[in-house]
């Protein structure tokens, strides 16, 4: 690699150094950024909990620790299972229905996991349309006759956060499965295998790297769930943290604890990513041609369209169906409330300002993976996700004090210098809950454009070069049009999950600033369903736009789109592997 | 284009929320984790009658962190929250300052307030019981009932760290020491019906549900489902059950609860916030709790819901509430040992 950028660069490894360098910094500020609130843990755990860990190792943590474990081996079963079939089925076969599963398949991605948990409760309910239901075709009067499983329980939370994070694998397996030489599984097709054995031998070991990383980004949300947990009676350790919290009011022991599952998780990522090392090549793979569709049976076919429509059933219409019911009663009685713009605005500005910065830090750490070679590039890059991996609610917590201190600072110096008094700027100004979100999801942005440049061969850039055009004019001129899809992928991913995001917008907002998902909150810890339900409607539907922009840009075929090697945005979401 | 990129981010940043930076007028600024669904009419009130704006953050949990964080500079005036377990928690912390205000002293009974002004309750919720109207005949019952056997999976109830729970279990620590709250506590968990989780409502829907016959609530909670504030469904929940107002087993009252409000240490707008909180114990407010909340005024001479006046004449458990809160800490430890949530 280093001998061929040598060749390409006419001005010398000196200057190489020195733009290698300028990357590195400019990553390590982002870098610095993200870890701050991980700071301000460190800071809140380092003034003791006294007797709490004592009593946790005794009482809490062995069962936390199994109820956690059984969650993620369960979503992850259910997550990958989903993902990589429903994946597998709609990029190697035809079958009725299948263009609109392409995209359908990602729809769960804008229900939030709260929202999902109170539907399921209110239509499973012993009281709610199902039983009641199946009990009058039955019927059954007693609503305690008919046995029907709990949906307050593990299991029901498996189900619940496996059928809206399933999408975290769809898309990056589709992408690997649309990208994989088709020659290799022809090959095998005409040795003689089986369809079945083809995906187990060929395409699922190569896929591997997509699937793994999708699957633990789906954990990561399971893990770092409380929404749903809470409500479901199911004793994480994030609501073990959370408990520590609220009903000790002990920040300390809580950020204690939320700091040795921070330590858990970066472990675990970085075994799993060793544990696959030798198959970076799958990533680098250009793709040549796309694998050719081929028909099912008729009634394989139908089983396919029943497979693939079956999680979207679940993760998406049932949910949406129920809130949609909902909102149409209270429009039914109360009309649109007089505050939705307001909401509706304060949602969208607050995500559009967080997607812009976050896509912006997101490319220079694209940009640094790139260019620079040194020893501590791969470390600085894997930092970014840092905000990803803590309940949103500590990380929340863990931003205060050091923002609130740079606030402080502002303030006290502004008032030494001119006299005034400005207060708080940063939070009251919402710069710092823009901040939060960009630290919270800064993973998802970097992740895309990381996978979008690496489909950018080198030898683009050393064509560029050797014809005399300099890096930043080869990154306007070559890199950002290739990137488009890629960066708008990446964009619309960060949107949807700002525009979902609750306890850093509960804690972090300035005066008099309400969005979508704060009222829907608000509505619901009062019990006003229906007065909540046209804010959470909202979000589902202003999720759905983005993920509607994403299929369309994604499957949109033209004689200009195929001159240049195309970016498949939905693959290029995909994060690095 | 990074930079433009990053000034356009920067612009929309500051444009989001141009409109809520303080203004110069008469303003008071409150840091609450009530819903704006209640506190919003409070205020409005409160604006129309003295031309004080009213500026809100509604919190869920961190409150006393942020505020603490943000130090001297914070611009919060009123911290209003539920559960007097945070408001002495503020007070623990140095987060706020005495007040002395002939209005709230006059307004505030002795017992509900702190004695040098640090808080005060504005509004009282009662811990009651949730009876099924069809399977449960006796309305007399004490908290400690709730751990006869004789109720053997037949009870629900929601989490046994939450505030509202670990209150009631404090106050049985205060008043029978731990070892006797703990059995209590143990023959609860024998009996439950299902896992503690959900929330009050839950429990009554469960209860017409046939999952059980005898639940723990708050009274409020009542008077939302069958007042129809939270549509049809919750109505029948609220119609299928009795609420039983019980005392523990010494007969002297029923556990009660509180909402309350403090005066920022650092209030910049101190004098507007102590004309907030007088207010919010004036009559009219008062009656605003009251109606729109079904919670039990803390104010004399004003009357609750009729929803709520239905459910029969509330006798407080004169147990202190500070010392209560003293056993808080050890009320949640006593749950994850017995593993009442698990």
């Amino acid at each position: 690699m280093r001998t061929r950028r040598d060749l390409a660069s006419p001005s010398g490894s000196q200057a190489r150094d020195r733009s290698d360098l300028a990357w590195l910094i400019a990553s390590g500020v982002i870098v610095a950024g993200v870890a701050t609130p991980i700071l301000g843990l460190a800071w809140y755990a380092s003034k003791g909990s006294g007797d709490l860990w004592p009593h946790l190792i005794g009482s809490i943590l062995p069962r936390a620790l199994q109820t956690t474990v059984l969650l993620l081996l369960g979503v992850g079963a259910i997550v990958s299972t989903v993902g990589v079939g429903t994946a597998w089925l709609v990029a190697s076969y035809r079958f009725p229905g299948r263009k609109l599963f392409e995209w359908a398949l990602l729809l769960p991605l804008a229900v939030p996991t709260y929202i999902i948990a109170y539907a399921y409760l209110d239509v499973m309910h012993p009281v709610g349309p199902v039983q009641s239901g199946i009990r009058s075709i039955l019927g059954i009067t007693d609503p305690r006759g008919l046995w029907f499983p709990e949906i307050r329980s593990l299991g029901g939370a498996i189900f619940l956060l496996g059928f809206v994070l399933y999408p975290y694998v769809y898309l990056p397996a589709r992408a690997l499965f649309m990208m994989q030489s088709p020659s290799m599984v022809e090959v095998a097709r005409t040795l003689g295998s089986s369809r079945a054995r083809v995906f187990r031998r060929v395409a699922l070991p190569l896929a591997r790297p997509a699937i793994a990383v999708g699957t633990s980004l789906a954990l990561m949300e399971a893990l770092n769930d409380i929404g749903a947990s809470e409500f479901l009676g199911v004793r994480t350790l994030t609501v073990a943290i959370y408990t520590t919290w609220v009903t000790r009011s002990s920040i300390e022991g809580a950020s204690q604890i939320a700091l040795v599952m921070l330590v858990m998780v970066l472990l675990l990522v970085t075994l799993e990513r060793r544990g696959r090392v030798r198959q970076r090549f799958v990533g680098r793979a250009a793709r040549q041609r796309v694998a050719v569709a081929q028909p099912l049976g008729r009634g394989a076919g139908i089983g396919a369209s029943i497979a693939c429509a079956l999680p979207i059933l679940i993760g998406f219409v049932v949910p949406a169906s129920y809130l949609l019911d909902h909102a149409v009663r209270r429009l039914a009685a109360h009309g649109i409330p007089d505050a939705l713009p307001g909401w509706i605005l304060n949602t969208v500005s607050a995500a559009a300002g967080a997607t812009m910065v976050a896509v912006v830090a997101g490319l220079v750490v694209g940009y640094t993976a790139r260019f620079a070679r040194h020893p501590a590039t791969p470390f600085l890059v894997r930092l970014t996700s840092l905000g990803y991996a803590v309940p949103g609610t500590v990380l929340a917590a863990g931003m205060l004090m050091p923002f609130a201190g740079l606030d402080n600072l502002i303030a006290d110096g502004w008032r030494t210098v001119t006299g005034d008094r400005i207060g708080l700027v940063l939070s009251q100004t919402g710069i710092v809950l823009i901040i939060g979100y960009v630290i919270r999801f800064l993973a998802v942005s970097t992740g895309g454009i990381e996978a979008g440049l690496t489909k950018i061969p080198p030898s683009l850039d050393m064509a560029a070069r050797s014809l005399g055009s300099r890096p930043a004019r080869t990154v306007a001129t070559v890199h950002i049009p290739l990137l488009r899809p890629a960066i708008a992928a990446a964009s619309l991913l960060v949107f949807v999950d700002c525009m979902k995001e609750l306890p850093l917008t509960l804690l972090l907002r300035p005066f008099n600033f309400e969005t979508l998902s704060t009222t829907v909150y608000a509505e619901a810890a009062r019990g006003t369903y229906e007065d909540g339900a046209i804010a959470a409607l909202m979000i589902v539907v202003a999720g759905l736009v983005p993920v509607v922009l994403l299929a369309r840009t994604s499957f949109r075929e033209g004689p200009k789109a195929s001159r240049r090697p195309r970016i498949d945005p939905i693959e290029a979401v995909a994060p690095a592997v | 284009m990074s930079f433009f990129t990053a000034a356009r981010a920067l612009v929309a940043a500051t444009a989001l929320s141009a409109a809520s930076v303080a203004v110069q007028a008469a303003e008071v600024n409150v840091y609450t984790t009530r819903e704006p669904g209640l506190a919003q009419p409070l205020f409005d009130a409160f604006s129309k009658e003295t031309g004080i704006t009213v500026n809100t953050i509604f919190v869920k949990e961190g409150l006393a962190e942020r505020v603490a964080a943000e130090g001297a500079n914070s611009p919060a005036d009123v911290l209003m929250v539920v559960d007097y377990g945070n408001l002495i928690d503020f007070v623990d912390r140095g987060l706020t300052q005495p007040v002395k205000s002939e209005a709230l002293d006059a307004a505030v009974p002795e017992t509900l307030r702190a004695p040098d002004g640090q808080w005060f309750a504005l509004s009282m919720r009662a811990r009651v019981l949730y009876v099924s109207k069809d399977r449960v005949a006796d309305t007399k019952l004490t908290y400690e009932d709730l751990a006869d056997p004789k109720w053997k999976g037949k009870i629900c109830i929601r989490s046994g760290q939450h505030p509202y729970n670990t209150s009631l279990i404090a106050a049985m620590i205060t008043k029978d020491g731990a070892e006797a709250a703990g059995a209590w506590l143990e023959g609860v968990k024998n009996n439950l019906a299902r896992k503690p989780g959900g929330g009050d409502r839950d429990v009554a829907r469960d209860i017409l549900a046939g999952l059980c016959d005898v639940g723990v609530g708050n009274s409020y909670y009542v008077g939302l489902m069958r007042s129809g504030a939270g549509g049809d469904e919750q109505k029948a929940w609220g119609s299928a059950i009795n609420v039983v107002l019980p005392t523990f087993k010494d007969g002297a009252g029923t556990h009660v609860n509180v909402s309350g409000a403090a005066v920022a240490k650092n209030a910049p707008n101190r004098d507007n916030a102590v004309k907030l909180l007088e207010f919010l114990v004036s009559e009219e407010a008062q009656e605003i709790y009251a109606k729109a909340n079904y919670e039990y005024p803390v104010r004399a001479g004003v009357a609750a819901d009729p929803i709520i006046a239905d459910l029969g004449p509330l006798t407080i458990d004169p147990t202190p509430l500070v010392d209560v809160s003293k056993n808080r800490k050890a009320a949640s430890v006593l749950v994850d040992d017995i593993g009442f949530d698990n």
